[in-house]
């Protein structure tokens, strides 16, 4: 039964809602179509379950909220604002929709933009204030959310510069588009106003688009709100039933669409502008009989709507209002399917709210307007608002106001206009009655008078509080219809003005928006940048299972054919203490730090003395935070009097840089020292075990490899497998070992060709952490947690007596730092040489738990099966944990308590026999991984 | 100085690999993306009112511009840091110091009349020719890298990223660029 204005016959576009097909047209939304198709009920409410029927035009809808199912389960979407397409299948909602359980398939972005003038509508005003702007040659955005520019200009018709409004409208935005520096943004709300002129809009680029929809994310050095304005509905009995709707509603539906929103019409309106009259005039054009119309100036009030079932309205009732609120004098029943609303206008103040603008109250117009932009403006937001949006009442005031908009600083309150024809009328909030539990003041969300009452009744003064009793305003309409509707209610049932009232806060988004369109290409493999090394391919070719170690990835283990990560691991670490492996070392962090001060920077900063280093040399050193906390560690190699090269460990690369440059530019600018980062320009091979000396000669033939030759802790230029390499001797694991820097381009090749001698078994970071733990080498970061000293980890010796200052030293002398009962580093041996502990378990001393609170005594941070010694064993801190070596403690499960061993924290060849590849009694010395 | 000279040139035969090797870019009219790889780069720190004559380069001061000096690209990064691309020896010395950081960073083209738009979708500054027209660098991030964005003539970006980072990089402009 499709009802269709000459001149609005546009492609017939086939669509289903609720199981039914119908037809649309080309340029309709889901709304008109469902409309022209006589479908009255399209929600059912969310709480009292009462038929909805369709309210508003765009965004200002509150009853109309459908889940779209195909071509992707979209839920709570206006329907208002679809526009139809063929194939569209939508189904009505009791106010929840369904989350699709599989994965969006549109593609969504984000992009940014920047303008001299961000123009928010192009309605009259807007394409004013865009035209002005872009003709001073400014670079301008104009976003509005309308697939077509001019606002409400098609909803009514009216004429501009002698074009229809329309065709006005478009002739603008066309000039605009050709302008190479203005942007011209449609059907893009513009949801949030943020700090120094910055906007987020969403642009919704239609389901053809390879991008469906694109977050766009403004900053602009001016900002024009011509946001127009939302009409008011009044409140009554009954005044949810389908058939009853907002004037300039079913204006739109005539005039836009051409489609009557029914047959016979009532017209209720405060009389606030002559709007209601327009569009009772528009829609007996279109052919709705219009039966009465009901004006407060005189004294004629809307008192019910009444209906049956989803058909909605049948009989309107007009009353006679006599003396004193709410008494009414007689009444007249009118039979109509159609009851247009019109209580006044809202200025859509949201984003000027969002900013920071202070509102004012209008007695003349009953809406909030904006009033000082001061507070805005201080806040860094240059934010005029113009148009409707500022309380403009006729288009000649819209487009006038536009024009000085983009310009200048207009002044933030109107002059009066002219009255109406019939005079300004009064304001009407609401109808009363003695039964008010079906006046609706919010829709979406089911929320009465009765139910305001209540909250006044309750004690409740603040428009918010009640909001947040009520769920006035929560909907995902964001009160668009509903909000100051409250405000005025709430301050007439407690008998206060509303101006004092106010409104509750506006926030972002002024429109839903999903979160696939916020996520947009920052998921998948693009969430999180990955860092590779140059020899990621090889590794991967070659089975390699990866860590994530902050954004690297890293090779973890390799598994053979048939092998679990347990035999994997136990395999690779038997090939470093016994014959040869190889581990890529690449993503160690590592900065140059050169200057004639630089040594003097790398005392002050590591707990040790590294100005005592030889050119040639290298020495692992720890950095503490003022708290004499632990920080990071690794070692320090002197190329040459005043340059260094710093590692670091894999995660802190960064902040360790910061930290230099923090102290190098806030405390001690007169150093003369320079700190790159030059992680990236090397790749590492680390080369650990018993055979690597032979390895590497066979790689090096130039260079002297014995110990005395190339003893432990120093570095060596030399040629290896070709390439032009820094090899330094050092070791994570205890055993003989070397690591070879080569140019990043020459990491694959190096690799290869390490791998080529067939001697060596390459080995993951999971080797890498069991065999460094048995030599009781602590990794910052895991057996670390911010609260440990040096000399909890057993490393008192790193930390220089001699010094006169290092960052950290002054919290050494704390009594804190020196109590007996600290955590310390210590190794635990579970009593079945088989059990693994939890990393993390809580240890405790007693066999059985007691009643809580439970005396802990500390944590266990590292756990591994060894294959050197044979067994399981773990690291932990544990409070005075040197002093109970030899005691039985308990690791708590969650189930169940293993009983542990304390140990020395040094498990594997305690005397450092290993280092040099036969007996040596040194001190050891490492770095992290 | 005694320390020693990184390597610059390859000494033998062994090949060197780019950390975009094999990355098939983008070839369009509106849009051209392709690695340049293996370019030379010197990292320069040093007090603006230090540097001595004998650096042989001039100095962009300004922030935020590069230009082009004794047949290298010098790049301001920072009140007291400087990138120079291009094949120059540059003399270490009490106040300036020189790194090598030719592996550190790969570089990216993006050229053509959809490459501003390109690079605006994951970069928050101001890209307009106005703005960082020819002449202009800056250090930012694209998408979730950190970079030096170099303006050239034509429409030409260099994006200069990290080499661990390369790949994530060219990842995401290649999906970027379907759009174009």
């Amino acid at each position: 039964m499709t009802r269709r204005r000459a001149g609005h016959e546009g492609q017939v576009l086939r669509f289903t809602f609720d199981g039914r097909a119908y037809e649309g047209r080309r340029g309709d939304t889901l709304a008109s179509a469902l409309l022209a198709a006589g479908v009255r009920r399209v929600a059912t409410s969310v709480t009292l379950g009462r038929p909805r029927g369709i309210f508003g035009a765009w965004t200002e809808e509150p009853n109309a909220v459908v889940q779209i199912e195909r071509p992707f389960p979209e839920p709570m979407v206006q329907a208002t604002t679809i526009p139809l397409y063929d194939g569209l299948v939508a189904s009505s909602l009791s106010g929840q929709g369904r989350l699709s359980p599989g994965p969006d398939p549109a593609r969504y972005d984000a992009t940014h933009a920047h303008c001299d003038v961000l123009v928010v509508g192009a309605g009259p005003a807007g394409l004013a204030a865009a035209r002005a702007a872009a003709r001073t040659g400014a670079r301008v955005v104009l976003a509005d959310d309308r697939p077509e520019p001019g606002g409400t200009l098609p909803d009514t018709a009216e004429t501009v510069e002698g074009r229809p409004g329309a065709e006005w409208a478009l002739a603008v935005a066309a000039e605009l588009r050709a302008l190479p520096d203005v942007r011209v943004l449609s059907r893009t709300s513009v949801i949030g106003y943020y700090d120094h002129n910055y906007l987020v809009a969403v642009e919704r680029r239609g389901e053809d688009a390879v991008t469906r929809e694109r977050v766009w994310r403004i900053r602009a050095r001016r900002v024009v709100l011509a946001t127009g304005a939302h009409e008011r509905p009044i409140v009554f009995s009954g005044n949810d039933l389908p058939g009853v709707m907002l004037a300039s509603a079913a204006r739109a539906y005539a005039n836009r669409y051409g489609v009557p929103a029914g047959r016979r019409a009532v017209v209720f309106t405060t009389g606030m502008d002559d709007t209601a009259y327009d569009a009772a005039r528009d829609l007996a054009e279109a052919g709705v009989e219009i039966v009465d119309i009901a004006d407060a100036r005189e004294g004629r009030l809307v008192t019910a709507a009444i209906g049956d079932g989803d058909e909605g309205l049948r009989t309107v009732v007009i009353g006679e209002r006599g003396e004193g609120l709410g008494a009414m004098t007689g009444s007249r029943e009118v039979e109509a399917d159609l009851l247009l609303v019109a209580g006044g206008w809202n200025p859509v103040v949201h984003l000027f709210g969002q900013a920071g603008g202070e509102l004012r109250y209008d007695e003349r117009l009953g809406a909030f307007v904006p009033g000082d932009a001061a507070r805005a403006v201080q806040a860094g937001r240059n934010v005029v608002v113009a148009g409707a949006a500022r309380g403009a009442t006729t288009l000649a005031e819209c487009l006038a106001d536009g024009e000085t908009a983009a310009a200048s600083t207009p002044p933030t309150s109107l002059a009066t206009p002219p009255s109406p024809s019939g005079g300004w009328g009064e304001h009407v909030w609401l109808v009363p009655a003695d039964d008010e539990t079906h006046h609706f003041v919010d829709l979406q969300r089911d929320v009465t008078v009765a139910d305001l009452r209540r909250a006044t009744g309750a004690g409740l003064r603040s428009v918010e509080h009640v909001k947040r009793y009520t769920t006035a305003g929560t909907a995902h309409d964001q009160g668009k219809t509903s909000g100051t509707l409250t405000s005025a209610i709430v301050a007439q049932v407690l008998g206060t003005g509303i101006a004092g009232l106010g409104t509750t806060t506006f926030r972002a988004p002024y429109v839903p928006v999903s979160f696939a369109t916020l996520a947009g290409r920052d998921r998948g493999a693009l969430h999180d940048p990955v860092r590779v090394t140059a020899m990621h391919d090889w590794h991967a070719e070659h089975g390699a299972l990866f860590e994530n170690v902050g954004q690297w990835k890293r090779p973890w283990y390799y598994p053979g054919p048939g092998e679990d990560m347990e035999a994997a691991v136990l395999r690779e670490c038997r090939a470093v203490r016994e014959a040869t492996g190889a581990m890529d070392a690449s993503t160690l962090g590592k900065i140059d730090v050169q200057g004639p001060d630089a040594a003097e920077l790398l005392d002050r900063l590591y707990t040790n003395l590294m100005s005592s280093l030889k050119v040639g040399a290298i020495r692992y050193g720890v950095m503490c935070r003022a708290d004499g906390m632990v920080f990071d560690d690794g070692t320090v190699i002197r190329l040459a009097p005043d340059r260094f090269l710093v590692t670091t460990t894999t995660g802190n690369a960064a902040a360790v840089l910061d930290w230099m440059e923090e102290w190098l530019q806030t405390e001690w600018p007169g150093l003369r020292v320079r700190c790159t980062s030059v992680t990236e320009q090397w790749a590492t091979v680390a080369l650990a075990g018993p055979g690597s000396r032979a390895v590497l000669a066979s790689l090096a033939p130039d260079l002297a490899v014995d110990a005395e030759s190339f003893p432990f802790m120093t570095w060596r230029d030399a040629e290896v497998a070709g390439i032009e390499a820094r090899v330094c001797r050092i070791s994570f694991s205890g055993e003989l070992a070397y690591e070879i820097n080569v140019s990043w381009w020459h990491g694959l090749a190096l690799w290869k060709a390490v791998q080529a001698t067939g001697a060596v078994t390459p080995y993951g970071t999971e080797t890498m952490h069991v065999l460094r733990a048995e030599k009781g080498y602590p990794i910052i970061g895991q057996d670390t947690d911010g609260t440990v000293t040096p000399a909890d980890l057993g490393m008192g010796w790193v930390v220089s007596k001699s010094k006169p200052d290092f960052v950290g030293k002054r919290s050494f002398a704390r009594a804190d730092t020196a109590r007996p009962d600290r955590r310390h580093l210590v190794g635990l041996l579970p009593e079945d040489p088989d059990a693994l502990l939890p990393e993390g378990a809580q240890l405790v001393a007693c066999e059985r738990l007691p009643e809580p609170p439970v005396p802990m005594l500390g944590h266990v941070t590292s756990s591994y099966r060894s294959a050197a010694l044979g067994r399981t064993f773990a690291l932990a801190l544990v409070s005075g944990g040197r002093d109970r070596v030899g005691e039985r403690l308990h690791a708590y499960t969650g189930e169940t308590l293993i009983p542990v061993t304390v140990t020395h924290h040094v498990l594997y060849d305690p005397e450092g026999t290993r280092r040099d590849g036969r007996p040596d009694t040194s001190e050891g010395a490492r770095h992290d991984g | 100085m005694a320390d020693p000279t990184p390597p610059r040139e390859p000494a033998t035969m062994v090949e060197r690999i780019s950390p975009l090797a094999g990355f098939a870019g983008v070839s369009d009219t509106r849009l051209r993306v392709r690695e340049i790889p293996f370019l030379r780069q010197t990292n320069l720190r040093a007090d603006p009112g230090k540097v001595p004559p004998s650096l042989g380069l001039r100095l962009p001061m300004e922030p935020g511009t590069w230009l082009r000096s004794g047949g290298a690209d010098v790049l301001w990064l920072g009140p007291d840091e400087w990138l120079v691309i291009g094949d120059v020896d540059l003399p270490r010395s009490e106040d300036v110091a020189v790194t090598d950081v030719s592996a550190q960073r790969t570089t990216i083209l993006v050229a053509g009349p959809g490459a501003r738009d390109l690079l605006a979708h994951g970069c928050a500054i101001d890209l307009h020719p106005s703005v960082f027209g020819p002449g202009r660098c800056a250090q930012t991030t694209l998408a979730r890298a950190q970079v030096v964005l170099v303006a050239g003539e034509d429409e030409e970006f260099r994006v200069l990223v990290r080499a661990s980072f390369a790949r994530y990089l060219a990842d995401w402009i290649t999906d970027a660029a379907v759009d174009y």
